[in-house]
């Protein structure tokens, strides 16, 4: 493979971490939103939650992003490709993180929250000083493995047209007519890419458990 | 209304994809169930540097995303002197992946299964492969049926992929009808509607193990 070959991988490199990093930062969130819906008290909202997440989670991703490019132009949503790449990422990642949050919110201990209560804490206060501080960090593996999934599932946003690793791969497979070496260097940055942060995920582990004395199994 | 009329005119079309993705799905868990209790027997018996090696290839394989597999598979294996057609080649890469989960899985489970059991089948003159037979995998059928039951969704999940090496499975046959006939809902909705019912049926299996599991150990 020739040097302009492989910095056009790079370059679909850079949109990769890029659309992973706006996926990250929006579905965390959003799902630990969808998690405190699901655990709140407004009528038909946690049912209509259970009934979005089991959806999302049978519906292969793939099939999700031609569903979000395709559908949502018809329902007069007019997305370009990265956009769309976007929200099917950040619905899929949501989905699913939710459920690592909502068992987080579930088995958090009774005690701290009638202590807090006690304490006269509103329950929003509750939750910025008490819950939220110690739930992120008890469930960072989970959620970093849930960050390697959705990094993994990036390569199927080449199908609506997202020049990032695969598409950048698969078009210089196309050009030289030997697909094989491109898509070798692709699945080697990938790989390289997720390994970094499943490593990375064992040292902030190991630091928290110090320094806070949250020892995981 | 109209949607609706072009999903069921190419039925034919969902019902194929549909079988094939079943068929991939099926053929893949027939092999790298075997291989992957197999790989996790290795992963747990063998002698240290074939196990670390053995550790080391299928963490490496957990790093890949799945479509890049079945990419270089598809490409890779005409290099070698092999020409498979794109189903071989999507049910030769949906099995080697899944099997290094199903391998970290039975591994996982063989080590919950509990040591007195081990040790009392051992005072009773058991071999290994009996232990293994008798004791460990009817055990671990049980405690392990609802990660496994997961890992199934997601091997139907992947399958999806295989539609960009053209296999024609069931997106591939919601992607062609919605780009043949200009109505994109209805076949992706008749699509999820099919891969929610199977995930459903694998749900309900794994139910029905629990029900199991609860009626013998409480």
């Amino acid at each position: 493979m020739t040097w302009p070959a492989i910095r056009t991988i790079l370059d679909g490199a850079v949109v990769t971490a890029a659309l992973a990093a706006v996926s990250i930062l929006l579905s965390l969130p959003l799902g630990l939103l969808l998690a405190l819906l699901r655990e709140g008290r407004i009528p038909g909202v946690p049912a209509l939650l259970a009934a979005f997440v089991s959806l999302v989670r049978a519906t292969p991703f793939v099939t999700l992003v031609l569903f979000v490019y395709f559908v949502l132009p018809a329902a007069g949503l007019e997305l370009e490709p990265v956009p769309a790449a976007i929200v099917a990422l950040t619905l899929n990642t949501a989905a699913f993180s939710s459920e690592i949050w909502r068992s987080a919110l579930v088995t958090f201990p009774r005690d701290q929250r009638e202590a807090a209560a006690a304490f006269g804490m509103s329950e929003r206060a509750t939750f910025i000083r008490i819950v939220f501080p110690q739930i992120w960090r008890a469930n960072l593996g989970p959620l970093v493995s849930e960050v390697t999934i959705l990094l993994k599932c990036t390569p199927a946003v080449a199908v609506i047209g997202v020049v990032e690793i695969t598409r950048a791969a698969g078009r210089i497979g196309a050009e030289t007519y030997e697909p094989l070496p491109p898509f070798l260097v692709a699945t080697l940055i990938y790989t390289a890419l997720i390994a970094t942060l499943v490593r990375g995920q064992r040292v902030v582990e190991r630091r928290i458990a110090r320094r806070f004395g949250l020892a995981r199994p | 209304m109209n949607g609706l009329l072009v999903v069921w005119d190419s039925r034919d079309v969902f019902l194929w994809g549909a079988a094939n993705t079943l068929s991939l799905v099926l053929g893949c868990l027939l092999l790298s169930i075997p291989i992957g209790i197999l790989g996790a027997v290795v992963l747990t018996e063998a002698p240290d540097p074939l196990r670390r090696l053995f550790a080391e290839a299928v963490d490496l394989l957990r790093c890949v995303p799945f479509l890049l597999l079945a990419y270089v598979v598809y490409y890779g294996l005409p290099e070698l002197g092999l020409r498979l057609d794109p189903w071989w080649a999507g049910l030769m890469s949906l099995t080697v992946y899944t099997t290094a989960y199903l391998a970290e899985i039975f591994r996982a489970a063989f080590r919950a299964v509990a040591p007195d059991n081990i040790e009392a089948a051992h005072a009773f003159g058991l071999s290994r492969s009996l232990i293994y037979r008798r004791i460990i995998l009817p055990q671990v059928a049980i405690t392990a049926a609802p990660v496994i039951g997961n890992q199934v969704i997601t091997t139907i999940r992947d399958s999806a992929l295989l539609m960009i090496i053209t296999v024609q499975e069931l997106t591939f046959a919601a992607n062609f009808v919605s780009a043949n006939h200009f109505t994109p809902f209805a076949p992706f909705a008749a699509a999820v509607g099919l891969y929610l019912l199977m995930s459903c049926v694998v749900e309900a299996g794994v139910r029905r193990m629990e029900r199991v599991r609860k009626g013998r150990y409480g």
